[in-house]
């Protein structure tokens, strides 16, 4: 699959890589690039959205949204937008795309990444009362408070088996 | 009723001999005993599936492997009728208030096993979501290994309780 | 000061409340941990607002921890009922990362066992939303049949469940001896009943009752929901990455894509049970083409885990062929083996989003490597977890006992919805 043209013209950060189009755009300019990949190009349907932690580095979260066609042979894009350690907000798209609802929920369960204006940004896998987003990389494997009578999880490694 | 005899087992007689009374027409027995033999056959599980777990205890309960052989198909949707809780899957750090308090809802007599590795000791998910072991929360009779265990594994380990239920002494 | 929303029930008569109900998680119509709390208006659903996360398995960040090749045992454990979509699309992303291409045969192995899993898969939902509208006897029918599979699953990979049988780079072994006449009677004895299943279900006024007009969800709603798989196929739209954007040779299979245009839970059981033959008919052309012989793993010992079983006297163990191989004949099968085995594979940095078509949708996988032996980031895009969104659309507005009827039509499988 080649990068169209189009894409090309309207975005300055352009990769294609194993035949996978990613297009990267700073967080002001998400809605009007997701709004266009979907109108001009296409992509209508919103596969999936998810981020990634790499800490440590500026931006320290990488916000992804896959974005397929609907009908015919399937291409695909992705787009992604980077947040800083210190300001972990992007506005969300549920405005674009109603399915991005739960994703970014879960995005903001695991990762602790604000989805500004979300209808309902609470946590959706954990427990209300978690402390911490599980997912980050400087959040232990295990290791952590129960919400069950104040048990405790040993971390794998300090387990005698 | 040909059924194994439990090594070292001190109440009463064997069912071996219960039967050939039976046969005389008299029958003399502890109660404990009588009691014992009498709850082994009619356990009424809860409904209560959770992971992989609940799909092979349904197909135990399905037409191939039928655990009302033992008495045991009776699953009761509410907990409140329900006498075993079959814990069959990985238990998560949200559902185990919710697992405690189903299994307060249970009237006495009741028994719990433990189905399958996650179950048991987290088995393969060591991390922040899973109870490791769910005989933290709930006091566990028998567990069964096996991730998921077979439908087979599952009846030993039903056997081994009603084992367990018929020797134990039933008022403490 | 505000007042409360004056509500009128359908005959025309005030009433000032509704009753919130809690159901779930433990229900016995929830498949599994949902949990859901309803406004009723009586027997109305007002509002329904769905509740997960109680089997929240935290596999995603497991896999972070272990291994490429272990990764497989984690995810295969997601929607835990259909694993082997679950490793496709795991080790299909890894592939594309590594850059290897999968030996034919083994493909051909993928598709078939997918395709199985596939009625396995929809054999469960028959039987648990069959149970859930009180057709008991559909439920022990639906668990005899799966039984069937089982057991060729059982012969095949060693296991019922959670195989890990589709492994980076092909897949773990070649059919067992004996393996393709138990598939090929399977084939044989399935079509029937099938037939069975609609004889006692198409006409069955209760069933008819039940799902006709029942969890409408349009096309446009389904599209802006992100809804995939037998629900989307529902609206009409022809929707099926396995034609749309074919992996593992789907494009040389001849099949057809079912959809219905009633939107409804009825159009959704019409479409599952059409499925179902649908991958018989891809199940037949597989046992064909599996006449011709080759490897089902690629020739590169740096990524093949020799996973080569047997069935010794403790029921399963190590191939002693192979042991004898790398223990006596080959040092560097040996070290191949001890680095595979406590290494793993160290996979090209980047990031790959590939997505097979589950028996409930699009089960994408958003795999980035760092170039380490493990996995940066496992995302599983889980077509049970968007498609249950859609549940207070189909149900607001019906009645309570719809609800029932509506979850069963989505067929969520809670393992993939919290992962």
């Amino acid at each position: 699959m080649s990068v169209p043209p189009s894409v090309t013209a309207r975005f300055a950060d352009v990769v294609e890589a194993r035949g996978e189009i990613t297009v990267t755009v700073g967080r002001e300019e998400l809605l009007d690039a997701l709004a266009w990949v979907r109108d001009h190009e296409g992509f209508t349907f919103l596969a999936c959205v998810t981020a990634t932690d790499w800490p440590g580095n500026d931006p320290r979260f990488w916000i992804t949204y896959e974005l397929r066609t609907m009908g015919g042979p399937v291409r695909r894009i992705r787009l992604k937008t980077g947040l800083s350690d210190s300001d972990p907000h992007v506005s969300t798209v549920t405005g674009l795309f109603p399915t991005a609802n739960w994703l970014e929920r879960e995005t903001f369960d695991l990762y602790g990444v604000i989805f500004d204006g979300h209808p309902d940004l609470t946590r959706i896998l954990l427990p209300d009362d978690w402390d911490g987003h599980p997912l980050r990389k400087d959040e232990p494997l295990g290791g952590v408070n129960t919400q069950y009578h104040g048990a405790f999880i040993p971390p794998v490694d300090t387990r005698t088996s | 009723m040909p059924v194994e005899r439990v090594e070292g087992a001190k109440l009463g007689q064997s069912d071996e001999e219960i039967e050939e009374e039976v046969k005389r027409g008299v029958l003399t027995t502890s109660l404990d005993r009588a009691v014992g033999w009498a709850r082994k056959q009619s356990m009424w599980p809860a409904t209560f599936g959770l992971a992989c777990c609940a799909i092979e205890m349904m197909a135990a309960g399905g037409g191939q492997y039928d655990l009302s052989r033992w008495g045991m198909e009776l699953f009761r949707a509410s907990p409140r009728q329900a006498d075993l809780m079959i814990v069959s899957g990985r238990v998560s750090q949200k559902m185990a208030p919710v697992l405690r308090r189903i299994y307060d809802q249970m009237p006495e007599p009741r028994w719990v096993i433990s189905m399958g590795v996650c179950a048991s000791a987290g088995g393969m998910f060591t991390n922040y979501a899973i109870v490791q072991g769910v005989d933290s929360i709930v006091p566990v009779d028998v567990y069964v290994p096996g991730c998921p265990p077979k439908p087979e594994m599952l009846m030993h380990g039903i056997l081994k309780l009603q084992e367990k239920v018929r020797t134990q002494e039933p008022f403490r | 000061m505000e007042t409360d929303p004056i509500i009128r029930d359908t005959s025309g008569e005030i009433r000032q409340e509704t009753m919130i109900i809690n159901m779930g998680p433990q229900h016995p119509s929830t498949h599994g941990v949902l949990r859901l709390l309803l406004e009723l208006d009586g027997e109305t659903i007002v509002n329904c607002k769905p509740i997960i996360g109680y089997l929240h398995t935290g596999i995603e960040k497991n896999t972070e921890y272990r291994t490429w090749q272990q990764g497989v045992t984690f995810v295969t454990r997601a929607d835990y009922l259909s694993p082997f979509h679950n490793e496709l699309a795991y080790c299909m992303a890894v592939e594309r990362l590594l850059g290897v291409d999968v030996p034919p045969r083994a493909q051909i192995l993928r598709v078939l066992l997918g395709e199985l899993n596939r009625i396995s898969s929809h054999l469960v939902w028959l039987a648990t939303s069959g149970l859930e509208l009180g057709a008991v006897s559909i439920m022990l029918y639906g668990l005899r049949e799966r039984e069937v599979i089982m057991d060729i699953f059982e012969a095949v990979t060693g296991l019922r469940m959670n195989h890990a049988y589709i492994r980076i780079g092909g897949v773990v072994m070649d059919l067992p001896d004996g393996g393709e006449a138990k598939i090929r009677s399977f084939l044989r004895m399935m079509p029937k009943r099938i037939d069975e299943y609609e004889t006692l279900l198409n006409k069955n006024p209760i069933w008819l009752e039940r799902n006709k007009g029942v969890a409408v969800l349009t096309g446009t709603d389904a599209l802006a929901l992100g809804v995939t798989g037998p629900l989307l196929r529902a609206t009409g739209n022809p929707a099926d990455l396995r034609k749309d954007s074919p992996y593992s040779g789907y494009e040389t299979y001849d099949f057809d894509v079912i959809t219905r245009t009633d939107s409804d839970a009825f159009a959704r059981y019409e479409i599952r049970m059409a499925e179902m033959r649908e991958s018989l008919k891809i199940a037949a052309q597989c046992v064909e083409r599996l006449a011709e012989p080759g490897p089902v793993m690629v020739d590169d010992p740096k990524i093949a885990l020799p996973g080569k079983l047997s069935v010794g006297p403790d029921g399963i163990g190590n191939d002693p062929e192979y042991l004898r191989h790398i223990m006596e004949e080959s040092m560097e099968a040996l070290i191949h083996h001890f680095k595979l085995a406590t290494q793993g594979v160290a996979v090209p940095a980047g990031e790959v989003y590939t997505a097979v078509e589950s028996p409930r949708g699009e089960l994408g996988f958003y795999v980035v490597s760092s170039g380490e032996n493990r996995p940066y980031r496992v995302k599983i895009r889980d077509p049970s977890f968007v498609n249950l969104q859609a549940l207070p659309v189909m149900v607001e507005g019906y009645l309570i006992a719809d609800a029932i009827a509506s979850i069963a039509s989505i067929d969520p499988v809670m393992g993939g919805v919290d992962r």
